[in-house]
């Protein structure tokens, strides 16, 4: 079963601080789509390298949203795309699109 | 202590003004989005510690390093592990923390940098010919593995592979012995033959042309017999 965007790691760094955790949702609300769109934009061009950029920056905020698995995931997508291959692309959206329908729920 | 937060990624940046706020006697002065702004702040403002993110578009982490004249402390964040090797050349780095930073770690970060602080530990933005610390973090199947430096007895080379010998395991690495040799300590450390570096604190016995070190009979080449000798303690 695939593993669900989760606050415990934002729970366990905010230490009941609800302030500072909804700051970091907010930031992470405001960023992802677009970071997404940016990646969308250069794997449609087969642009490898500038994906491996995107990658790199999504990854952080799939590690902020507890998605152990899917940081790791990320990580391999990475090292592929900076050697030109794409493996790993199917499931790495999969996990975009989780994170994109937990973002709306909450 | 005070401190500045150089990061591209503002939840990072959030994050880490977070943990500085868990731990006693850390200031967060300033935070960055990217290494230039920070160096006009450092022309004319000093700090204790940065926490720094390698991985910045443009103008990377360790590009920043390389423009400061007396770096202050450097702790590095990344979410990338492949960096740890090269991170440990500037004796200004002080850790390297990978993201997502937990607490306990960040408390050992700290814990480290006070250390360093007591000790009065000089900076220096210079690669440093000597690992600064005990530590050697090797590549082996995409992990980094910390071998403690004095346990090393043995390093063999390979092919484009050396063997690191220690008192518990050994290592296969892709790498070469002279890469290996500029990361260790030369008191400690010497190339006694082409293929081998021996550490010459577990030397058992010398016959000949050969040493004996724990089981191992290493060869040692005319040409380095002269050194091996002079790091002696003859009677």
């Amino acid at each position: 079963m695939m593993e669900k965007p989760n606050k415990l790691y934002l729970k366990q760094l905010s230490d009941g601080d609800i302030v500072f955790e909804n700051q970091i949702i907010s930031i992470i609300k405001k960023e992802f789509p677009v970071e997404v769109l940016e990646y969308q934009n250069s794997i449609n061009t087969s642009n490898f390298l500038k994906t491996a950029e995107n990658v790199h920056k999504l990854k952080h905020k799939i590690s902020i949203l507890g998605l152990e698995k899917g940081y790791q995931l990320a990580s391999k997508f990475e090292k592929e795309l900076k050697s030109g291959m794409k493996i790993q692309q199917i499931s790495f959206e999969k996990i975009l699109n989780e994170i994109s329908v937990y973002l709306n729920t909450i | 202590m005070k401190c500045l937060i150089i990061d591209d990624d503002a939840t990072a940046r959030l994050i880490v003004n977070k943990l500085c706020t868990s731990v006693d006697d850390i200031e967060v002065v300033k935070e960055f989005s990217n290494a230039i702004e920070a160096i006009k702040f450092l022309n004319s403002n000093t700090v204790d510690v940065i926490f720094l993110d390698i991985h910045m578009p443009s103008f990377s982490g360790f590009d920043f390093i390389k423009t400061l004249k007396a770096p202050p402390k450097i702790i590095l964040t990344t979410s990338d592990r492949n960096f740890a090797l090269d991170a440990f050349e500037y004796s200004c780095v002080i850790d390297y923390l990978v993201k997502p930073i937990q607490l306990e770690r960040f408390k050992k970060a700290i814990d480290k940098l006070s250390i360093f602080e007591k000790n009065g530990e000089t900076n220096d933005a210079k690669p440093s010919s000597e690992p600064s610390v005990n530590d050697l973090y090797v590549n082996i199947d995409r992990r980094l593995i910390k071998i403690n430096i004095p346990d090393i007895y043995l390093i063999e080379a390979k092919g484009d592979y050396i063997k690191i010998k220690t008192e518990s395991s050994n290592h296969i690495v892709h790498s070469t012995l002279k890469k290996i040799e500029s990361k260790l300590p030369s008191d400690m450390f010497l190339k006694v033959h082409r293929s081998y570096v021996i550490n010459i604190h577990r030397i058992i016995d010398i016959e000949d042309n050969s040493v004996l070190i724990k089981k191992d009979v290493i060869p040692v080449s005319r040409s380095n017999r002269g050194e091996l000798m002079k790091r002696l303690n003859l009677l």
